[in-house]
């Protein structure tokens, strides 16, 4: 059967839905009713009485809430409008939104998802009556201990730095149990810059100090300077690989060895994980604890920045820190177990986001072994082949260009800056006018004028053809006519911000009563 | 030997053409090629063992039959569970507006891609803070424990202090929550309440002092009981330099003073009520409000969605306050750690309280108050049967004390269970102390008939 033609290139460009709207505390009618709150029958009206009675006016609300009050259809349709002006990866292509793995969340898991069975059930119900749950969560587990050849997990914490967070805790937990946590003692840990800043500010948060190490010639740190850096102080190394350059650091494991060797645990954030699964896992490279964002490497949803999910795995040696309750199955039933006296505690109530566990699980239960190492090669072809694109546009460049890439990868638009003036924030803006994301680094800018792409599994190569067109074209653009690039955007839901009020005290504002008491309207 | 890969609808680029033409652009011909950084050693080397796929109809079914062992509230199940996540009515807008696929699958894009996303954060943030009468509020966080442990770090930072004091009768998993965090930076100090979960200011006194950073106090406490002490409290903790911290169940904000009337320094708590589904606990959503001090705002670790104006006149557009502050900017000089938190949920909770407006919340938390209180009268008056702080106002929960019975937390729950009921948390694990009782709650989605059949239950599993 013949292929159906390509879809021709039209003039029209797609772009982002501009409704306009107001602010929701400008649209007030007063007395219209959103929704109405059930009414407490005559038998407990009789019963109760002056309810109110018994409090003290100084703890009785005196002034109702300043509300906005609106009819019900007024309020879905203005949300309905703020949705469709928000690029999710159901709409835009996400392919510029790097380190993030926005792929496809099936619409089948979050049919699942909403089902009563899951949305509906108190995380203290007995063990009898939430077996179908525990038995999801038992099962993942085992999947993704294969997957990573950790011996157990948690799925409590809330998103990837809650993980990373929790993984944290577990290190001065071991180290506090010997009792060389502290100055003087087990006080610092390692992590790298082109690891996700959490890498650094969770353990910090945790109690200890933070050396970073910088990249060697090859775009990961040198070993002979690492060693240098580790003592009989280092606790442990937080590290991604490959790193959010896209770069496999290929001496990892003796990196683990060295901080092994000191006395330190080593904890790998494996949220770029996704062109890794089913080819290299954290046992192989000898990591101790693991983490993997189950809304971005197996696809539950980011849900505009959470809830994440959070899955924090650890060899036998550290399992017992792990937080409680741990998921457990008898052969017959499955229970909770809270006895765990070397564990860390909680660091999210009840279960985690067990809506994301689901998800994953499912997602899992649809590609199979070969399918998820499908995902993994996919990802890494769709990778290369956006690389290939990229570099034949004038202006952008890779670092350290003769290492191979993974899944993502950093790139530079420094020449593009200093031939033109148009920044890669310029550029970001300039994107948001074909309704589609792009990204730039975290912070610090290791690599001048940043770009990060990662097109997951779930890029067509139509989409990557077309994601190369626009950088292709805006990059065209900033050479021929700097200054329209510069004011971008045109054509998106709203033009050019003014950056200066978030920055002053003066004029900033979270909330409407803050920004109106300031003079804004 | 089947093809390689196999065609999977979820990945493009596993249509053979379409993957040859590819590869042939990389001049490979195979992917592996492309792993070459990855060394043999690090390699897996097997197929992972994981079940063999399913397709979407069998995934489907598959699932469903395995959910449905569960036993839903709300779903043939009565059930009084709190504790920290309620079941509430969920208006079918918050739904609605939860399931967009635009927000689900949205995460961190600026004004000019999530433009949508960024108001929808700014209006929940801007009804939070008109129902907490505070100016500054933060995007969501983890949950309640968070939020709360977050706020005492603040605190600890702003003032230079290292202690702080907490009602000893709190969410024992909030506590466990709070003082992990906190170590090793800071201290928890458990100030047990009087004879009651009523937190009296004397109670503070010896422990108030040039160590403390902050007085934190939940109303309603864990137990239910709306405190009324808040305003001796808070001017107890700032007369010794230390600030006031208030958790607070959002949902009892029409009918109760927000904290800031009686003098906090900071509110947190948890936006699970506001329309949010309990999710086996993933509906949690914590949050953060404060007033406009820069010296405090500062010490935030969260993203802060602000409003500011365009090069249109008329417009306005959004972008991160004092994002400077952050760990995405500082990484370990920032202020804690900041990542993935609980957006969606906020959005949510923004489209609950449009939708209820001034008049629903005082409806509806007048509602949640007169049926606790029936509910408590007509439990207290069961023979065997008691109730704590009986004489005081709660809100949604109070605790049942078993001791005048033969029986046990869990005896009792297991023969409600078998009528349709789930009986309160059985306090036993977390407060032996307190002898065999358990935690109600009650909330609007209670009609008479079901605390009535509650009530009759209790009479007859409990009549020796």
């Amino acid at each position: 059967m013949n292929r159906p033609p390509e879809v021709p290139q039209t003039p029209q460009r797609p772009r982002q839905a501009a409704w306009h709207e107001p602010i929701i505390m400008q649209m007030s009618t007063p007395g219209a009713r959103g929704v109405l709150p059930p009414p407490v029958e005559p038998g407990i009206l009789a019963a109760t009485g002056d309810s109110l009675a018994g409090l003290p006016l100084s703890v009785r609300r005196v002034t109702p809430p300043a509300l906005p009050e609106l009819s019900q259809y007024e309020v879905l349709r203005h949300y309905v409008r703020l949705s469709q002006e928000t690029l999710g990866n159901d709409v835009g292509v996400q392919i510029g939104k790097g380190t993030t793995t926005l792929k496809y969340s099936p619409k089948v898991q979050e049919h699942a998802a909403r089902l009563p069975a899951v949305a509906d059930l108190h995380p203290l119900q007995v063990e009898e009556t939430v077996q179908g749950i525990l038995r999801v969560m038992y099962e993942f587990e085992g999947m993704i201990k294969d997957i990573s050849g950790m011996d157990r997990f948690s799925f409590q914490p809330g998103g990837g730095s809650q993980a990373i967070y929790t993984n944290a805790l577990i290190m001065r937990a071991y180290h506090e149990e010997r009792g060389q946590f502290g100055p003087g003692g087990k006080d610092q840990v390692l992590t790298t810059i082109f690891s996700h800043p959490a890498n650094a500010a969770c353990p910090k948060t945790a109690g200890f100090d933070v050396v970073t190490l910088w990249p060697g010639p090859d775009g990961y740190p040198d070993l002979a300077d690492a060693r240098r850096l580790i003592s009989e102080r280092t606790a442990g190394l937080f590290i991604t690989n490959p790193e959010d350059s896209g770069i496999f650091n290929p001496v990892i494991d003796q990196l683990v060895g060295a901080v092994h060797a000191a006395g330190g645990i080593c904890v790998y954030d494996q949220a770029n994980a996704n062109g890794l699964l089913g080819i290299t896992r954290a046992r192989e490279a000898g990591f101790d604890l693991c983490h993997f964002n189950l809304h971005k490497t197996f696809s539950s949803p980011h849900g505009s920045g959470g809830p994440g999910s959070g899955a924090s795995g650890a060899t036998d040696q550290l399992a017992k820190y792990l937080p409680v309750p741990t998921v457990e199955f008898d052969g017959t039933r499955h229970w909770l177990n809270y006895e765990r006296p070397a564990s860390i505690g909680m660091v999210r109530g009840f279960h985690g986001a067990v809506q994301g566990v689901l998800r994953a699980w499912m997602w899992i239960l649809s590609l199979g072994p070969a399918g998820l190492r499908s995902v993994a090669e996919t990802a890494i072809l769709n990778n290369n082949y956006l690389l290939k694109q990229m570099l034949a546009i004038r202006g952008v460049d890779i670092p350290y260009p003769h290492m191979r890439r993974i899944e993502q990868v950093r790139y530079t638009l420094q020449a593009l800056f200093e031939a033109t003036g148009v920044s890669t924030h310029d550029v970001r803006a300039r994107a948001a006018d074909y309704a589609t994301h792009y990204w730039t680094s975290h912070h610090p800018f290791v690599v001048p004028e940043p770009a990060t792409f990662e097109p997951t599994e779930s890029s067509s190569k139509a989409d990557l053809d077309w994601y190369a067109g626009v950088i292709r074209e805006i990059a065209a653009d900033a050479y021929a006519n700097p200054a329209f690039v510069r004011t971008a955007p045109h054509n998106a839901p709203v033009h050019k911000i003014d950056p200066a009020p978030l920055d002053d005290p003066a004029r900033w504002a979270t909330t409407w009563r803050g920004f109106v008491r300031k003079g804004g309207r | 030997m089947a093809a390689w890969p196999p065609v999977h609808p979820y990945i493009p680029n596993s249509a053979p053409g379409v993957r040859g033409e590819m590869m042939r652009e990389l001049g490979i011909a195979s992917v592996d090629e492309l792993l070459q950084d990855i060394p043999a050693h690090l390699r897996l080397g097997r197929a992972l063992h994981l079940p063999e796929p399913l397709t979407e109809m069998e995934l489907a079914r598959h699932t469903r039959e395995v959910l449905a062992v569960n036993r839903v509230p709300g779903d043939g199940l009565l059930s009084f569970l709190g504790g920290g996540c309620a079941q509430h009515f969920i208006p079918a807008v918050c739904d609605e507006i939860a399931g967009r696929g635009e927000f689900l699958t949205a995460y961190t894009g600026d004004t000019y891609e999530d433009h949508g996303r960024w108001q929808a954060l700014f209006e929940f943030a801007s009804q939070l803070g008109e129902l907490l009468e505070m100016d500054m509020v933060s995007t969501p966080t983890y949950d309640w424990g968070q939020a709360a442990a977050t706020a005492m770090r603040m605190a600890g930072r702003a003032t230079g202090r290292r202690e702080v004091l907490v009602p000893a009768a709190i969410s024992p998993e909030r506590l466990a929550i709070i003082r992990s965090y906190l170590h090793p930076a800071m201290e928890v100090r458990t100030v047990a309440a009087d004879k009651s979960a009523q937190l009296e200011p004397d109670a503070l006194a010896d422990h108030l002092g040039p160590a403390t950073a902050a007085v934190y106090l939940e109303t309603p406490s864990y137990t239910g009981l709306v405190q009324v002490h808040g305003a001796a409290i808070a001017a107890a903790a700032h007369a010794a330099g230390a600030l006031f911290i208030v958790g607070v169940d959002p949902l009892s904000l029409g009918v109760l003073a927000p904290p800031a009337a009686y003098g906090a320094d900071i509110a947190v708590g948890d936006l699970q009520p506001l329309g949010i589904h309990m999710n086996y606990g993933g509906g949690l959503a914590g949050f953060i409000a404060l007033h406009d001090d820069p010296r405090l705002v500062m010490e935030l670790p969260t993203r802060l969605a602000g409003i500011t104006t365009t090069a249109v006149p008329g417009e306005y557009g959004f972008g991160e306050v004092a994002f400077g502050r952050t760990s995405f900017i500082e990484r370990e000089k920032g202020k804690e750690y900041v990542g993935t938190g609980t957006n969606l949920w906020g959005i949510v909770a923004g489209v609950y309280l449009a939708l209820l407006g001034p008049q629903g919340m005082r409806e509806l938390g007048e509602g949640i108050m007169r049926r606790t209180r029936y509910a408590m009268d007509r439990i207290a008056a069961i023979p065997g049967l008691s109730v704590a702080d009986a004489a005081e106002t709660h809100f949604k929960e109070f605790v049942v004390s078993f001791a005048g019975t033969r029986r046990t937390v869990a005896e009792v729950n297991r023969e409600l269970l078998a009528r349709g009921i789930h009986g309160g948390h059985d306090l036993a694990r977390d407060w032996p102390a307190v002898g065999p009782s358990s935690l109600y709650c009650v909330t609007e989605v209670h009609r008479q008939a079901d605390i009535d059949r509650l009530v009759d239950a209790l009479a007859e599993v409990t009549r020796s």
